[in-house]
């Protein structure tokens, strides 16, 4: 019997670089959604800190590093992205590792594509670094991260990758013929 | 022609283009309307109804009548206005709506026509035969009306929409714009400043008035230099603010491309959604044309237009030169002319008390009544006390005052108030929210008054900020009073033009008044004054006045008609940027998709997604030919079909078998760990809202699934029924849609394909239908379900979805081996029928669980979501249409999906509408059309005929009424 081959969500579509922006798939080891029970929040954030380093975070907000972080994915709800997770009793947790297609958005004019795509003030103040949306990019929801000065996190269905690579490729060429 | 010494243009760069045709030469800096009249070109159109010789009217985007179109093919773009399109070298341009030239176009014989086709003709005259309306009046009355036409080609450019955020919005950078601007922008304030034209500057640059002791033009160019330089502001030239809408949201239309070659990716256009805190309005105001016999001849522009031209671009649009006013600005105009180096043959000032000039003569208390010329103007006829006298001229530039540009203020229902000092409408207090109107647009003309009032507008921006606001001194600038002469139509015989794009006179305003359309509003329809594409920007105003005096009413009385977004023209291209091909909608793909695809399958839309219709083999001519191999191959060995799309939620908590028990309609508190079962679900009204198996996967664990077009209404309803219903209940869910990758293994034979696939051996006591539990792969860690959507002995197979499309291809191979292979929705339909399994198109959403039968599965030891209703008189009427199954029994062998059911011999209309035809398909396996159906009493009428009629098809069906489970109704296959 033939082996049976892992594909990620962008396979063959990322990466793309089109002037001084790059789109880029990032793959964690295990995206893990979290969702504390009834009073449980306080127990299910300092379980999450053991593990991950940070704590559950807020509505709209990320919590932790590059490859230890939870966004906020909706009420009492967050995504946690990097290692596998141990069991943390008090929350219902499923592996969503598949579920997403996860895309780096780097350079100098990222925020400029998201603004083509995005319906959200995106400006220093308003979206800073550790601040997350679920909004929508282009037709698609999204979970939307700002993960550095010009760099963003979007996270979609993983169905919708080749839309989302499509969507993103028309902002950038968009964005760059105006340099 | 071109005047030496003045102009914000680059004499060192010629720039070439052609107008229809042929090639002329402008500067760098030049619109293509002061290009045009730099190279004496004054015609430039013809008008809308009676192909009337026209040229430039005004240096703006109101401009009426220069409309060109630019470009060829699918690039083609028409109703360019001339005063908008900045010339760049390569630029072709061609006049529009004449035959077969500018100069002789044969459609100018309705111009002779013109005492036929008055105001309300079209509408008094093509009344009859009706059928003649849409098949020869309306196609003759489009070709001979007009403006540019589209290319019927697909268009390429690129066009993008964006989105912008601010503190502050200034719209307009004329003196109070730009005063706003920076007054907030020193402040700290995120600003944006949005111009319509190029350069920022407004009237500044089309002025000679100083400010602060250097030319407007300087200053303009000193204020944008130090706004470019601060992180806080962003300047947008060239974009309009089309729109203001709720929460200090705005449309605005950028134009990217417009004035340069075309460059790949470049957009055209990009419009904008920009969410402001607050806003200043700074749009200026547009001056008026006064409506005399024969005033729309080429030559005859606005007193402002002819200063623009010739103090921003060195043009003078004639030789000698005549003006007529109103008011003091249209004696700037002369004054500059003759500073140039322009004859100024005279100037008619219609009040006894105009000033005087040394430099140029005055008329006092004269007017205009008329002009001569053939396609363009010649001499003009004044009249003045003493009689009437013709003077030589071929440009004559006019005034009748200025408008403020309140369009915006009115966009969210505010209506404009009338000053009688300024004859004119200004915006009313607080018109829309977080909007202050500062200068020309607020009435405040001089540019002194617009800068104090464009500071006092920052402030008051700044204030409701909640910052403070810089000390600062205001530039030293002109402040001469406004003043103007009530004058909109001068008295006479012959056609006065108001509205120039429409060709609308005063004459058929005053018509609408006799014929009692007296609301401005049904002058504006009867007429079609201010319809066109200038929206009545030149117009608007002096329509109203004629009709206010014909009416006998004030003009604060009659009001003005509603002013709608957008200010101006907007392309479609531009509203639905992105929208195009692959951007209409997200395409759902699943991990077989490749392979599919690879395997020939035509796909079709399941909502979003894309499955497979049906998996084409060779020598297979027709779908039906693929679709009845992969029934019998199912139905004899094993076939494999992706099921990824079916909505999966996961649900976890102690109180997930209760909340489960609430939104279906079935117990599934009690199912065991371990196994699965089949769901119904209402809708709060009590019919069906969509049906599934949900499988107990712990204790406090379980996955529900969902149809596929359909799991976005179920995962709403969950979060409803959760959120507002039953908060209390300590459970939480989330789609795992996306995350398995889940494949039907259906078939005979569908026991020995996994047997090959899966890790461990399939104990057949260990899986019973309905059975499901933990499964692997080659390691990976799986769930199988021992569920059949085909009546087959059959699982569903689900790995995490990166493996999706490895398992997919073995699985298929797999099957091949067995005699199986993949099949499509085509097949897997048929099968659902022959099992008599309903799908949305059973459960359209009139339906209720007693029509499909399955009352019983409404429990009647629990409530549910749907319960109380569905039980409300009616709902549960034996007479209702409820489900059946039908098979043909007379010479037609076909019925249709929306074939309507009659009695046999009943008439098939309305009145004795029986029920309908809701699926339909060919069974191979039973060598016969099958087909479900509502019929009214349909289960108490099982071996009845009933005749079905496809009114659109035209098909007539006798149809034996049966039960809607064709195949193996005691289900010996599934469970075997």
């Amino acid at each position: 019997m033939t082996e049976l081959t892992a594909k990620s969500p962008c396979d063959g579509l990322l990466p793309l670089t089109i002037g001084s922006v790059s789109c880029s798939e990032t793959v964690f080891d295990a995206i893990t959604s979290v969702a504390p029970y009834a009073g449980e929040a306080e127990w299910v954030s300092s379980a999450l800190r053991g593990q991950i380093g940070a704590e559950f975070p807020a509505p709209n907000r990320a919590t932790g590093t590059a490859h230890n972080r939870a966004v906020w994915s909706g009420r009492d709800q967050a995504l946690v992205l990097g290692p596998r997770l141990a069991e943390i009793p008090g929350a219902a947790m499923t592996d969503q590792t598949d579920a997403w297609a996860c895309v780096a958005l780097d350079g100098a004019g990222a925020r400029d594509v998201l603004a083509r795509l995005v319906p959200v003030d995106l400006r220093d103040h308003a979206f800073s670094q550790g601040h997350a949306a679920r909004t929508l990019i282009g037709h698609m929801t999204c979970v939307l991260m700002r993960t550095g000065e010009n760099r963003y996190g979007i996270m979609v269905f993983r169905s919708m990758a080749r839309t989302l690579a499509h969507d993103l490729r028309l902002a950038m060429e968009a964005v760059d013929a105006r340099r | 022609m071109r005047v030496a010494g003045r102009g914000l243009i680059d004499r060192s760069r010629s720039v070439p283009f052609t107008f229809d045709g042929v090639r002329y030469a402008g500067f760098a800096g030049d619109t293509l309307a002061s290009a045009l009249l730099a190279n004496d070109v004054r015609l430039v159109g013809r008008s809308f109804k009676y192909h009337r010789p026209r040229g430039i009217l005004t240096a703006g985007s109101e401009e009426p009548n220069a409309l060109v179109t630019v470009g060829v093919g699918g690039r083609q773009d028409p109703n360019v206005r001339a005063t908008m399109q900045e010339l760049f070298e390569g630029l072709e341009v061609r006049s529009q709506n004449r035959w077969p030239s500018l100069g002789f176009d044969l459609m100018s014989v309705s111009d002779l026509a013109a005492p036929f086709l008055g105001a309300g003709f079209y509408y008094k005259t093509f009344m009859w035969p009706r059928a003649f309306w849409e098949k020869l009046y309306e196609p003759v009355i489009r070709r001979a009306a007009g403006l540019g036409a589209l290319s019927r080609q697909h268009n390429t450019d690129v066009y993008e929409k964006a989105f912008a955020f601010c503190d502050l919005l200034v719209i307009g950078s004329g003196p109070a714009g730009l005063m706003a601007a920076l007054t907030a922008a020193r402040a700290g304030a995120d600003v944006i400043l949005a111009e319509e034209d190029s350069r920022f500057g407004g009237r500044l640059l089309a002025e000679v008035e100083e400010v602060d002791g250097q030319p407007g033009a300087d200053w303009a160019g000193g204020v944008i230099a130090e706004l470019e330089a601060m992180p806080n502001v962003r300047l947008m030239p060239r974009t309009t603010v089309t729109g203001a809408y709720d929460n200090g949201t705005y449309g605005a239309l950028e134009r990217v491309g417009h004035h340069r070659r075309r460059r790949p990716h470049l957009p055209l256009e990009c419009f904008w959604r920009i969410v402001a805190k607050q806003t200043v309005l700074a749009a200026g105001a547009l001056e008026r044309p006064v409506a005399f016999r024969n005033n729309d001849r080429p030559g005859i522009m606005t007193a402002g237009a002819v200063r623009t031209y010739l103090n921003r671009w060195g043009v003078s649009p004639g030789r000698a030169m005549t003006v007529f006013g109103t008011n003091d600005s249209a004696h700037r105009t002369a004054r500059d002319l003759v500073d140039a180096g322009v004859h100024v043959a005279a100037l008619i000032d219609s009040r006894h008390d105009a000033p005087a000039s040394d430099a140029f003569p005055v008329i006092r208390g004269g007017q205009v009544c008329g002009s001569q010329g053939r396609q363009g103007l010649e001499s003009i006829t004044v009249r003045r006390p003493s009689g009437e006298e013709r003077i030589q001229t071929d440009c004559l530039a006019m005034s009748g005052g200025w408008n403020p540009s309140v369009h915006l203020t009115c966009h969210t229902g505010a209506r404009p108030v009338w000053r009688e000092d300024l004859l004119a409408f200004v915006p009313a207090e607080n018109a829309v929210p977080g909007l202050t109107p500062a200068g020309a647009c607020n009435g405040e003309f001089s540019t002194a008054g617009c800068l104090r009032d464009g500071r006092a507008a920052a402030a008051r921006a700044l204030t409701a900020l909640e910052r403070p606001v810089p000390e600062a001194g205001l530039p030293v600038a002109e402040d001469d009073p406004y003043r103007t002469d009530r004058l909109w139509a001068v008295a006479g015989k012959g056609r006065a033009w108001l509205d120039f794009q429409n060709d609308v006179t005063v004459k058929d305003v005053k018509q609408a008044a006799v014929e009692n359309f007296r609301s401005v509003e049904h002058m504006k329809r009867f007429t079609t004054q201010g319809m066109a594409t200038d929206q009545g920007k030149n117009s608007n105003i002096a329509a109203l006045a004629v009709l206010a005096d014909a009416t006998g009413r004030e003009i604060a009385e009659t009001g003005t008609t509603t002013y709608r977004p957008p200010y101006s023209p907007v392309s479609i291209a531009a509203l639905g940027a992105g929208g195009q091909g692959d951007g209409f909608a997200p395409e759902r793909l699943t991990t077989s998709h490749a392979a599919t695809v690879e395997m020939d399958a035509p796909m079709i839309e399941a909502g979003l997604w894309y499955r497979p219709s049906f998996f084409r083999r060779q020598g297979e001519k027709t779908w039906r030919q693929s679709c009845d191999r992969e029934v019998n191959m199912v139905r004899r060995s094993v076939g494999v079909c992706d099921v990824s799309t079916l909505g999966k939620i996961d649900l976890q908590g102690p109180d997930a078998g209760a909340f489960l028990d609430f939104v279906y309609t079935n117990t599934f508190s009690t199912l065991k760990v371990g196994r699965t079962r089949y769901g119904l679900m209402l809708r709060e009204d009590g019919h069906v809202m969509d049906d599934g198996t949900t499988a107990r996967l712990g204790d406090n664990h379980y996955v529900m699934t969902t149809t596929t077009a359909a799991a976005g209404e179920v995962m709403r309803h969950l979060e409803f029924v959760h959120q507002c219903h039953c908060p209390q209940m300590n459970v939480r869910f989330i789609s795992v849609t996306e995350q398995w990758a889940q494949f039907a293994v259906a078939g005979p034979k569908a026991r020995e394909l996994l047997g090959r696939i899966l890790d461990d051996p399939l104990v057949p006591g260990d899986w019973p239908f309905m059975a499901c539990g933990a499964v692997s792969v080659q390691d990976v860690p799986g769930r199988l379900f021992r569920i059949s959507f085909s009546g087959e002995h059959a699982y569903e197979l689900a790995l995490p979805a990166c493996y999706g499309d490895a398992l997919f291809r073995q699985l298929v191979s797999g099957a091949e081996a067995l005699g199986g292979g993949a099949y499509g929705m085509e097949a897997l339909n048929v099968m659902r029928i022959e099992k008599g399994f309903i799908t949305h198109a059973e459960i359209h959403g009139r339906v209720t669980a007693f029509d499909i039968g399955m009352q019983r599965m409404v429990s009647q030891k629990k409530d549910c979501i749907g319960k109380t209703m569905s039980e409300r008189p009616g709902l549960m009427d034996r007479g209702r249409a409820r489900l059946v199954g039908l098979k043909p029994v007379g010479a037609v062998k076909l019925i249709t999906a929306g074939a309507h059911l009659y009695d046999r011999e009943a008439d098939p209309v309305r009145q004795n509408h029986q029920g309908y035809v809701t699926s339909n398909c060919f069974s191979p396996t039973l060598d016969g059309v099958l087909a479900l159906a509502f019929l009214q009493r349909g289960p108490e009428r099982l071996g009845e005929v009933v005749k079905s009629v496809d009114h659109v098809r035209g098909i007539e069906t006798l149809c034996e009424v049966v039960d809607p489970v064709f195949f193996d109704p005691e289900g010996g296959r599934v469970r075997d």
